[in-house]
C-alpha cells in the first residue's frame, strides 16, 4: 500500500460505474414506452477493465505534442455504452423489456451494496489502523 | 451528483405517466357523452412520449411531447326521443374502448409503480452511502 490514494482499492470506481449504470436502466425504465427509444446499457466488463487499468497508473505516456493520451477520461463510460438486443420487437420501435430492466436494475442496485459494504469495511480498517486499537 | 440523477429521471416518469392516468380517465368519463353532431363528439386522447435529456449527462428522462387526439368516427345512433336527437333523430357518441382505456390504465398504474421503485432503490442506496464508514 503506498499511499491513501489506493488505500480503499478498486471499489470508488465500482461504486462510481455501479450509479452510471443504475442512471441508465433508470432512464431504460422511465422510457418504457416512448416510441422508438432504444435500450442503453454499459459494457461493464470492459468499463471496468479500463478503469481498474488507469487506477493501476497504466496511462500511456505523451512524449510530443501529437501523442494522443489513452486513459484520459479515467471513467470512459461514455464510449462503453451499447444498445442492448431485444428478445422481441415491438410495433412502436422500442427496445425496452421492462422485466428485463427490472432484475438488471435490482441486480446492479445489490451490486453496488456489496461494494459499499467493502468500502466500509476497509474505511474501518482503515480507522482502526490510524488509532491504532 | 450522479446517483440521485436516477431520481430526477423516475420522477420524470411519474409525471408523463400521470397526465396519461389523467387522459384515460378524461376518456373513460366521456365514455357516454352525447353530441347532436360528429363534430361536437368528444374526441378521445392519449399522450405521445418522448425521450429527453436529463441533467448535464446524457441520461434520459421521458416527458409528453403532444397530446393527440385518437379513436376513429364518432357512432352515430337512432335515438329520436333523445333531447340531443338531430331532425333525422341521431345522436352521436364518441368512439371510446372502455375496456381498451381499462388495459391501458393498468400498463400505466404499472409504469408509475416501477419509477416508485427505482426512486426507493435508489434513494436507500443513496441513504447508505452516506453513512458510508460510521
Amino acid at each position: 500500500m503506498a499511499g491513501f490514494d489506493n488505500a480503499l482499492g478498486i471499489s470508488p470506481q465500482v461504486l462510481a460505474l455501479r450509479s452510471q449504470r443504475m442512471n441508465l436502466l433508470s432512464a431504460n425504465i422511465a422510457n418504457a414506452e416512448t416510441p422508438n427509444y432504444k435500450a442503453r446499457d454499459i459494457d461493464f466488463r470492459a468499463a471496468m477493465t479500463q478503469a481498474s487499468s488507469s487506477q493501476e497508473g497504466a496511462q500511456l505516456r505523451a512524449t510530443q505534442a501529437n501523442h494522443m493520451t489513452g486513459f484520459e477520461n479515467q471513467m470512459g463510460v461514455e464510449s462503453d455504452i451499447k444498445f442492448r438486443q431485444p428478445s422481441s420487437l415491438q410495433a412502436n420501435g422500442n427496445t425496452v423489456e421492462t422485466h428485463r430492466e427490472h432484475a438488471e436494475f435490482m441486480d446492479n442496485a445489490l451490486k453496488y451494496q456489496a461494494s459499499l459494504n467493502l468500502l466500509d469495511s476497509r474505511i474501518k480498517g482503515l480507522r482502526a489502523a490510524i488509532k491504532g486499537e | 451528483m450522479s446517483l440521485f440523477d436516477s431520481m430526477n429521471i423516475a420522477s420524470t416518469a411519474l409525471s408523463a405517466q400521470t397526465t396519461r392516468i389523467n387522459t384515460i380517465a378524461s376518456n373513460m368519463a366521456n365514455a357516454n357523452t352525447v353530441a347532436s353532431t360528429a363534430e361536437d363528439t368528444f374526441k378521445p386522447r392519449a399522450p405521445i412520449f418522448q425521450a429527453v435529456l436529463e441533467g448535464e449527462s446524457d441520461q434520459l428522462g421521458v416527458r409528453v411531447k403532444s397530446i393527440e387526439e385518437i379513436g376513429g368516427e364518432a357512432r352515430q345512433e337512432f335515438e329520436p326521443a333523445h333531447p340531443l336527437a338531430n331532425e333525422e333523430g341521431f345522436i352521436y357518441k364518441p368512439d371510446i374502448d372502455v375496456t381498451q382505456e381499462m388495459a391501458n390504465m393498468m400498463s400505466a398504474s404499472r409504469s408509475f409503480q416501477s419509477a416508485i421503485e427505482v426512486i426507493n432503490t435508489s434513494k436507500q442506496l443513496a441513504l447508505r452511502t452516506l453513512t458510508l464508514g460510521k
